[in-house]
């Protein structure tokens, strides 16, 4: 147990919370705008395919005289525009047909699981395509070569970077500029927003649709960062994942970035365990403590916007913290016995702290006011 | 006079099936108010609503200072300097009073990148705030929305309005919300905007209001302009008679009481509100037979809760309630229902129907699991029918169907609904909180005359009221409720305005003017 471990462990909990955020930050630009969206992970993985057939037609037709980078960056932007054309989609349904968004949106995920599929077994694996390859890990200057934090943050592929600004961006929109006002007001009150001037319809069309654009790079990332190559049904649920991250995140891009790291910290200690470097006791101190002192951070960080000064409240967050720290510190320092403890529990325990965490501390997320209702004019 | 600020001719508005506006004139001129007075789908709000530009007219022309325009929504009308304060409040709880004032008009401070530049909430904050101030109307440009009072919501909304730059105003029933006080308050915000030469519609059914506040008065009844008068050459009777299209009894016709028993007795009652706090500290009265009780006050004074609590509602934290001489304290609802108790609640949409029921299933809510309407477990579809088509007549409810849901009707139709389930049971007791809030003048008449005859059928009545007139109108005796007390009790005779106005006010009588009860 080093740092070389730890860093390595952090480094991959990022990565795997990458097309979850993405996925987060779809349903962010549609929920708070007032349009359910269960329909990421049909989003993601139209993305998927769809970048992965981008990249490899557009490799093929420049003959293979570009760079690679080029056909990469033609497959992403292939899987944003199709995908959002499926959130579009979805946008029509709800908005403009009114017709319920759960409903909606389940109807688009088995399609995009049928087109998906089909794609793959018609033109995918007969002609056995393969990929054109993944995007190259960026090192940032100086910023990488500290030590820990540089191999963790500043070593990645360039989405996981997009997905950490994109996220930055986000939160600032949402809660600073014209667009975040209009948008949580179309959510909380559409009608309000309609006596100011403000196209309720529009403003939701244009958020849904851009959403289904972010979830599209989620799914390109699965392609483009990761497997390099098209897999069927290869969100493996992320997309519902996503949503729960955007609910624990109470429909902020931070929080549902917080949420995604603590289920990518889950699916990273789970690599580790089948690599076998950490045993089963280990992982869990690990994981409670890590949970632990995300939710404390995520406290304070709270506590510090709304300028709160209730010691009561101070004196649980540090105890939160150094709780956290020292789950993580008996984890590493101890030699654990082996138990064997079944993977998938390890994959329940994110969702179990975060409910602990919603329950206990944190309060109830509370969706927009407006979310699921079509808006009636008269 | 001078050229209108604002003209309407021959505006038409057709909604499937009803002629909302049909070719209505209207008129306001510089610095006047200007009462839009009607009952309730008499076709103000709607009229208004195409001014704003919510609603587009199928004929007829709009002119602001004497020119034609077209206003195809509301950033036309705000740009046009008008301004509509709604009656259901148009703001986002969960936003600061700021960012309510900024939204769709946003101020931004740096880098101009359109929707996505930085917002600037402190000058915003600012701005309202000198706005407020210029106009006697204090607002914290920082509170939620969601922490304000009624009352502070419709200030946010009035500075939103001029924030936008309004000079017309339109007020779309201000005072159904308020309290008499905070009534009072608007009205003088009213007259001081109007001496900054604004000019403001004033939306209404309530003929005091009007007479006290407006400069004219057009009066409008299904969609048409019945006339247009001014207060010093009309009554509230005859203003009422437009609105209604016949006379209208507003005096309540009551002969003297005749009080037999006790039907309910209160004994030092407590009870905790929602947050714990007491709000009734301590209260004891009783209501006979035969008479009307009044209970006036200022509306948050523990009426609610005392309400609740003899309903069964709310738990009893302290003191004894008998009803019709059975200890009914700590009974659960149905139960004391049971006892012969008839209960028109302050909240008609929250508590007196299941909005998204057809109507015949309303009338039966307390009664559903009786015979004839239900043998053994199984309801009995046609006499719950044959009940309500019944009721539906015996009470002039206005409705297409007996299975229409109660959530389309108007709310004097919804507040009939609940007056004939609750009179045509088997009653000793009436206990009504506010019945006729937010009604029209014909409405009133109707649940007035119901009430006075259920007294005069033995019925004891427990009238809860911040209206003054109704409670001067229709008690036999008043009691005053200030901060969770009866502050004094009085034979109806003894009683006037301004005595249980200061009463209201919390201002407590020398011992030796308290009538004896």
């Amino acid at each position: 147990m080093d740092s070389v471990f730890f860093s390595g462990l952090f480094f991959l909990a990022l990565v795997k919370a990458t097309p979850i955020a993405f996925g987060a930050m779809a349903g962010l630009m549609s929920e708070r705008s007032g349009v359910i969206n269960i329909a990421i992970e049909g989003m993601m993985l139209t993305g998927a395919m769809m970048a992965f057939l981008g990249s490899v037609i557009f490799n093929d037709l420049t003959g293979g005289t570009l760079p690679k980078i080029y056909s990469l960056l033609a497959g992403l932007i292939v899987a944003m525009i199709s995908a959002a054309l499926v959130a579009l989609l979805h946008a029509v349904f709800s908005i403009h047909y009114k017709v319920d968004q759960i409903i909606s949106g389940t109807v688009i995920n088995l399609l995009s699981v049928g087109v998906t599929n089909f794609v793959a077994n018609a033109y995918i694996d007969p002609r056995g395509l393969a990929g054109v390859g993944v995007f190259p890990v960026i090192n940032i200057p100086i910023l990488s070569e500290i030590p820990l934090i540089g191999r963790i943050f500043f070593s990645h592929q360039p989405l996981v970077y997009l997905m950490l600004i994109m996220v930055a961006v986000l939160q600032y929109a949402l809660f600073k500029t014209p667009w975040g006002l209009r948008t949580r007001a179309v959510g909380e009150h559409p009608r309000a927003a309609d006596t100011v001037g403000i196209n309720v319809n529009r403003r939701r069309y244009i958020n849904v649709t851009l959403g289904g654009a972010l979830a599209g790079i989620g799914g390109a990332f699965l392609v483009l960062e990761s497997v390099g190559r098209f897999q069927k049904l290869m969100t493996t649920g992320r997309g519902f994942i996503a949503l729960a991250a955007l609910i624990f995140g109470k429909w902020t891009s931070v929080g549902a970035l917080g949420s995604a790291l603590l289920f990518g910290f889950a699916e990273a200690l789970g690599v580790r365990l089948q690599l076998g470097d950490v045993n089963e006791l280990q992982a869990l101190a690990l994981l409670a403590g890590i949970g632990i002192i995300v939710l404390a951070g995520a406290w304070a960080v709270l506590k510090l916007i709304r300028r709160g000064a209730d010691q009561r409240r101070n004196r649980t967050i540090g105890i939160l913290a150094s709780a956290g720290l020292a789950s993580i510190a008996a984890a590493l320092l101890f030699d654990w016995p082996s138990v064997e403890i079944p993977i998938q529990f390890l994959g329940l325990m994110p969702y179990i702290a975060t409910v602990l965490v919603l329950a206990g501390f944190v309060g109830r997320a509370i969706p927009p006011a407006a979310i699921g209702k079509p808006y009636e004019k008269a | 006079m001078s050229e209108p600020v604002l003209r309407l001719v021959g505006i038409s508005k057709r909604f499937p099936g009803v002629l909302a506006n049909d070719n209505v004139d209207f008129e306001l001129a510089p610095g006047e108010i200007h009462a839009l007075l009607g009952e309730n789908g008499a076709g103000k709000t709607t009229l208004m609503n195409v001014v704003y530009g919510l609603y587009k007219q199928d004929e007829g022309q709009i002119f602001i200072d004497g020119r034609q325009v077209e206003i195809h929504d509301p950033n036309d009308a705000l740009a046009r300097g008008i301004g509509m304060v709604h009656q259901h409040f148009m703001l986002v709880p969960v936003m600061t009073v700021t960012e309510n004032m900024m939204l769709g008009h946003e101020t931004t401070r740096g880098l101009r990148l359109g929707l996505l530049s930085d917002l600037d909430p402190d000058r915003v904050a600012e701005e309202i705030k000198a706005l407020g101030d210029k106009h006697g109307l204090s607002i914290d440009p920082e509170a939620y929305v969601r922490d304000l009072s009624v009352g502070e919501e419709q200030r946010v909304e009035i500075v939103k309005a001029l924030y936008r730059g309004a000079e017309v105003l339109i007020l779309d029933e201000p005072t159904a919300v308020l309290t008499p006080q905070e009534a009072e308050d608007l009205f003088s915000i009213m007259r001081s905007l109007i001496a900054e030469g604004k000019s403001i519609i004033f939306i209404t059914h309530k003929l005091k209001e009007v007479l006290v506040i407006a400069d004219r008065i057009t009066v409008l009844r299904d969609g048409r302009v019945v006339g247009t008068t001014e207060p010093s050459k009309t009554t509230e009777a005859e203003l009422a008679a437009m609105m209604v299209g016949r006379e209208v009894i507003l005096q309540v016709e009551k002969g003297p009481a005749a009080p037999g028993e006790a039907v309910l007795e209160v004994q030092d009652l407590q009870v905790r509100d929602l947050r714990e706090q007491m709000a009734i500290r301590g209260v004891s009265f009783t209501v006979r037979a035969g008479e009307i009780f009044g209970i006036a006050g200022v509306q948050g004074n523990g009426q609610a809760e005392l309400v609740e609590a003899l309903t069964g509602l709310t738990p009893v934290e302290g003191g004894h309630i008998f009803m019709n001489g059975q200890e009914t304290t700590h009974l659960r609802p149905r139960a004391i229902t049971e006892t012969g108790i008839a209960h028109v609640p302050e909240d008609r949409h929250k508590h007196g129907l299941v909005l998204v029921y057809p109507l015949d299933e309303n009338l039966v809510l307390q009664t559903y699991y009786l015979p004839p309407f239900a043998k053994r477990t199984f309801l009995q579809p046609k006499e719950v029918r044959e009940n309500a088509i019944r009721l539906i007549q015996e009470f002039d409810v206005r409705t297409p169907s007996v299975r229409t849901h109660a959530g389309s009707l108007s709310g004097g139709n919804q507040q009939k609904v609940i007056v004939a389930r609750e009179l045509s049971r088997d009653i000793r007791l009436l206990i009504a909180n506010q019945p006729t809030r937010g009604l029209d003048v014909g409405s009133i008449e109707f649940i007035h005359r119901r009430i006075v005859e259920k007294r005069d059928e033995g019925v004891g009545v427990l009238l809860v009221s911040s209206e003054l007139d109704e409670i001067l109108g229709l008690s036999d005796r008043i009691a005053v409720m200030y901060a969770g007390e009866i502050l004094a009790v009085m034979p109806a005779e003894e009683a006037t305005k301004e005595r249980l106005g200061l009463l209201m006010a919390g201002v407590r009588e020398a011992p030796d003017s308290i009538a004896a009860d």
